[in-house]
């Protein structure tokens, strides 16, 4: 019943605003082999698309550098690490509230990591001020074992 | 993004059409501004029936945009929210501040 996946890629490309949809649509893409639901699906694209954005405009702060992604597919789990080498979080605490953003002047809502936390299942925070930020994520796809509930009692009625 | 206004009634609507991100919403508002500037509406509609794709990016945007607008004695409304997109703004709390409406048809 259990079907399991072991599967990983890395992508790295230039912190541009412009490659934000590039990236969360090529972890879609590839989360897609778990088979999730329209609804996990964006779930995914959203956390990815804030922790891009927070690397671009404070790690980098629209300077140059490399946004790096690393994600693992294990078992019906989806583990995400998106990381930079910017600038860093000197309080994460203060960065995690919801609302507080040190951009308000770019209308920057503050709500990046209230949304990474809500829509998936953990995350966790590694910064050092002056080297950089990663941020793991994981996400439990839960659809194939429903669905695959779901055709078996289809198939005992 | 799209631009109705009906003259009569000051009403102006942004029907949009696009993934509404930190890239995307730095073009959507510097045309928001510039329409709002332009026809001085007193209700500012944003539809977001059309929209695949939104992040927080999402809520600044419509926050400035309310802003704005009351500089201008203007009003905020939003229209069509798809459940993604509502799941977001629910979570910044701001549908308590800007109403929903209705809209059915463009002119």
């Amino acid at each position: 019943m259990n079907k399991s996946f072991e599967n990983e890629m890395k992508l790295e490309f230039v912190s541009k605003s412009s490659n934000e949809s590039f990236a969360r649509v090529t972890v879609a893409a590839f989360a897609a082999q778990l088979d999730p639901t329209v609804e996990e699906l964006a779930d995914i694209k959203t956390a990815v698309s804030e922790a891009v954005t927070n690397c671009i405009i404070h790690g980098y702060e629209n300077k140059i550098g490399i946004v790096k992604i690393i994600a693992k597919l294990r078992k019906q789990e989806l583990i995400l690490e998106i990381s930079d080498k910017g600038k860093g979080i000197e309080d994460i605490e203060m960065a995690k509230e919801p609302l507080y953003t040190t951009k308000p002047n770019l209308e920057r809502s503050g709500m990046g990591f209230t949304i990474m936390e809500s829509f998936m299942d953990s995350v966790e925070i590694e910064s050092i001020v002056g080297l950089g930020t990663k941020i793991k994520m994981t996400k439990k796809i839960k659809s194939v074992e429903e669905e695959n509930k779901e055709d078996f009692t289809m198939l005992t009625k | 993004m799209e631009t109705f206004f009906d003259e009569k009634n000051k009403l102006l609507i942004f029907r949009m059409n696009e993934e509404i991100d930190d890239y995307k919403v730095q073009e959507i508002r510097r045309r928001a501004d510039n329409e709002i500037q332009r026809y001085m509406p007193k209700r500012v509609i944003f539809d977001f029936d059309k929209v695949s794709f939104m992040d927080s990016a999402g809520i600044g945007l419509i926050i400035g945009r309310y802003k704005f607008a009351n500089l201008i004695g203007g009003k905020v409304e939003l229209a069509n929210l798809t459940n993604s997109v509502r799941k977001i703004f629910d979570m910044s709390g701001i549908l308590k501040l800007i109403p929903e409406t209705e809209i059915e048809q463009y002119s």
